[in-house]
């Protein structure tokens, strides 16, 4: 096998011999022809399957170490797509330092049609564990979490998921499987936004599925077919683009944030930072919350924007921006206060952004601090 | 432009077209509309027909110019299409001076097309300055470089031959799709006009055709504008989007292949069974202290000479890693062979002249670990040498 950097270099090529081509060909076409009755190219209808999307679907399967790949519409079309997989009356265990999307689903959406959502601490084995009731039927879990960048220990989580015959779902959006591989550390389903670090460029919306064992990836390639959230052949392609590179980037997001997270420590506007050590994403908090629109706003390099992974660098607002969902009182004692910052770091020269951030926190000593 | 003074790799991403103004979007929109409607009977906008020009494709003629820090760009259906332009600045009876181990492509263009409009050439070796004066004529008006040159990797001192092109009141044009201006920027060094195959390290994936062109004299932008408009060879909107979203990851891309090369580079030339590698980064290069000199690095493209034809192929029948395919600066490596690909449409004669025989290869370093492409080869060579081992008792 060969290392991740060469795998992704040359995702797609070499995938057909009709042409040689080096780039997979993107296919639109929603119908494949069949010589006879019975016999298919293995391809039907776009919806069930569509070769463009399979070999995303291979490529993400293989990275992420798992058995079967599935390739949704959006992050959030994902998810939606596994919680197809459980009944009224069924319970999940979440982490509750959780994006707010998913928590508006699971709060908004299944909880109507039966599905009850605990939502502890998962850094915590025994908070798990104590969350037990014999309705639970899977354990969700972000890791590093968004925006606190908690760290969850998988292996531990998984065994006890094992124990109680649970299924381990894991959210690998911030690490990817570059930094992270939650199926080798015993998880049975991997999600991604894939919108983020996979894709990388800020211009394509996807999700991303990856499932360990037979049964589970017939029971979720029934519901992938049979929702019907699958993603374009287009963005498809334009993933896979993206991930061509993820090594690269992921190299020098790391790299960058690192210098960034010594920067932002040392910054007296600054009164934490959180960072779990790995990837590019940061948060930090504001001296005070009068400083953080007058911050965002003189931010000159580094867009204010929702979203992360891409890139350029964003700054977000949790408060108002991802989390908004979130009950304030909910979301406060969490520790997503009003004065909290989520940082995607990019992959510019990491002097224009600490000389960016600079003359951001001068303004506000100047203006909004005094 | 933008008024900061950000480093390279920032302005990649940070230019004036970082966010579309009406709704904030971070990734410039693809204007598909072949015509603009106009609001004013006499003075109409400033877009029209597309061909003249597009929103989007505007947005990467800006980025382009910036990047190579010149005041125009231009983008063209492809390399040849930007070359071809650009050639179209000269008129009949008018006389070009041509690196010889040009492209085959642009080979072909100044050999079999140029030369019917009556417009000649004089193919020198760019590297001996004074072969370049001697070819000058008093109708000289192009002086034509490529360097590192392809496939043999010659540098040329832009400086001096732009220097030359200016007393001789000619154009000097420079084809920078080897270095990019990550590494080279030929308009800094009195280049009149830039020109790239951005198909290669530019877009980077191996997935668009494109050309473009960059002047910094406005006068000049003038004619090749007109130009690009009426000869019409302009690029898509979707490809000029795809080119831009390439573009993002450029220093990054360089970084890492170029670093190949130079590990790639080193290994080959301690193998037996390699008769000579041509790369600028190495020390022993004749022109290293003048690409040290011109640019930030020697980048990611190198050629080598095995020991026979037989050798060269087993040696591509057994490489399992690089594509073996015309074409370069991609993420998968290439391996191509220059005397039935990129110069095929040389002469043989001509060819074998140039040091272009036939057990030369060219490789485009991707962004594979460089450990798995040295295996690859390493697998391949051992290979061979048992072979050859075994024919020998």
């Amino acid at each position: 096998m060969y290392k991740p950097e060469t795998y992704l270099a040359q995702l797609g090529n070499r995938s057909e011999t009709a042409t040689g081509t080096v780039n997979p060909p993107v296919y639109f076409s929603t119908a494949f022809r069949h010589e006879g009755i019975g016999q298919s190219t293995g391809f039907d209808y776009t919806r069930t399957g569509n070769p463009t999307r399979q070999l995303l679907e291979r490529s993400i399967a293989d990275l992420e170490k798992g058995d079967q790949g599935y390739a949704c519409s959006s992050g959030m079309a994902a998810i939606s797509t596994i919680l197809a997989l459980f009944k009224s009356g069924d319970a999940w265990i979440v982490s509750e330092d959780l994006y707010g999307g998913t928590y508006r689903l699971l709060e908004q959406g299944f909880k109507k049609w039966g599905l009850q959502c605990d939502y502890v601490n998962t850094c915590c084995l025994e908070d798990i564990e104590k969350a037990i009731t014999p309705h639970t039927k899977a354990i969700f879990i972000e890791t590093p979490t968004n925006p606190l960048m908690q760290q969850t220990d998988i292996s531990a989580v998984a065994a006890l998921a094992k124990r109680y015959n649970l299924l381990l779902i894991v959210d690998n959006t911030f690490y990817t499987p570059l930094i992270q591989q939650p199926i080798l550390l015993g998880a049975d389903i991997v999600i991604h936004s894939a919108t983020k670090y996979l894709g990388g460029h800020n211009d394509v919306l996807a999700g991303l599925i990856v499932a360990s064992g037979a049964e589970l990836c017939d029971a979720l390639a029934f519901h992938h077919n049979g929702t019907g959230a699958v993603l374009s052949p287009f963005d498809s392609w334009l993933l896979m683009r993206g991930m061509k590179t993820l090594a690269l980037r992921m190299e020098r997001h790391e790299k960058n944030a690192k210098i960034l997270v010594d920067y932002l420590s040392e910054h007296d506007c600054v009164t934490d930072v959180l960072y779990p050590g790995r990837g590019g994403m940061i948060s930090f908090r504001i001296i005070d919350e009068a400083a953080v629109n007058p911050f965002l706003q003189s931010l000159s390099l580094i867009s204010f924007a929702e979203s992360l992974g891409g890139v350029e660098s964003f700054i977000t607002y949790p408060a108002t921006q991802t989390h908004a969902d979130i009950p304030l009182e909910v979301r406060t004692a969490n520790g997503v206060c009003n004065r909290l910052l989520r940082f995607s770091v990019g992959i510019e020269d990491s002097d224009d952004l600490i000389g960016d951030l600079q003359q951001a926190f001068a303004h506000v000593k100047r203006e909004a601090l005094r | 432009m933008t008024d900061h003074d950000f480093s390279f790799e920032t302005k990649l991403l940070h230019n004036q077209h970082k966010f579309d103004p009406a709704t904030g979007g971070v990734s410039v929109p693809i204007q598909h509309a072949s015509t603009f409607h106009q609001s004013d009977i006499d003075q109409f906008g400033k877009y029209d027909y597309s061909r003249s020009g597009n929103p989007t494709r505007e947005a990467l003629e800006d980025i382009i110019a910036e990047l190579e820090e010149g005041t125009h760009g231009f983008a063209f259906s492809s390399g040849m299409a930007a070359i071809s332009t650009a050639f179209l600045l000269l008129s009949a009876g008018d006389h070009i001076v041509i690196s010889e181990d040009v492209y085959g492509g642009t080979f072909r263009m100044v050999t079999s097309v140029l030369n019917r409009f009556n417009i000649e050439h004089t193919f020198v070796d760019m590297t001996d300055l004074e072969s370049v004066k001697a070819a000058v004529q008093p109708n000289t008006r192009a002086i034509y470089i490529e360097t590192p040159s392809n496939p043999l990797l010659k540098v040329t001192d832009i400086q001096a031959v732009c220097d030359i092109a200016k007393k001789a009141g000619a154009l000097s044009f420079v084809d920078n799709t080897f270095l990019t201006p990550a590494l080279q920027k030929p308009l800094n060094l009195g280049a009149d006009v830039v020109l790239h195959s951005a198909t290669k390290f530019l877009s980077g994936h191996s997935d668009v055709v494109a050309g473009l062109a960059v002047v910094k004299d406005p006068e000049l932008a003038a004619r090749l504008g007109s130009l690009q408009n009426s000869f019409g060879a302009v690029l898509g909107v979707q490809d000029a989007w795809l080119v831009m979203r390439g573009l993002k990851t450029l220093s990054v891309r360089m970084e890492h292949s170029q670093k190949g090369a130079e590990k790639i580079a080193a290994y080959l030339k301690e193998q037996p069974l390699v008769k000579k590698v041509y790369y600028p980064g190495l020390a022993d290069h004749p022109q290293h202290a003048i690409q040290k000199g011109q640019s930030l690095g020697a980048g990611a493209v190198l050629s080598f000479e095995l020991e026979s034809e037989e050798i060269f192929r087993s040696f591509v029948n057994t490489v399992e890693l690089p594509v073996f395919a015309v074409s370069l600066g991609a993420v998968e490596s290439i391996l191509s062979y220059p005397a039935k690909m990129s110069h095929a449409a040389m002469p043989a004669d001509e060819r074998e002249k140039r040091g272009i025989t036939n057990s030369l290869l060219r490789l485009s370093v991707g962004l594979e670990n460089p450990d798995d492409l040295i295996k690859d080869f390493e697998a391949a060579l051992v290979n061979i040498a048992k072979g050859e081992a075994i024919a020998a008792k």
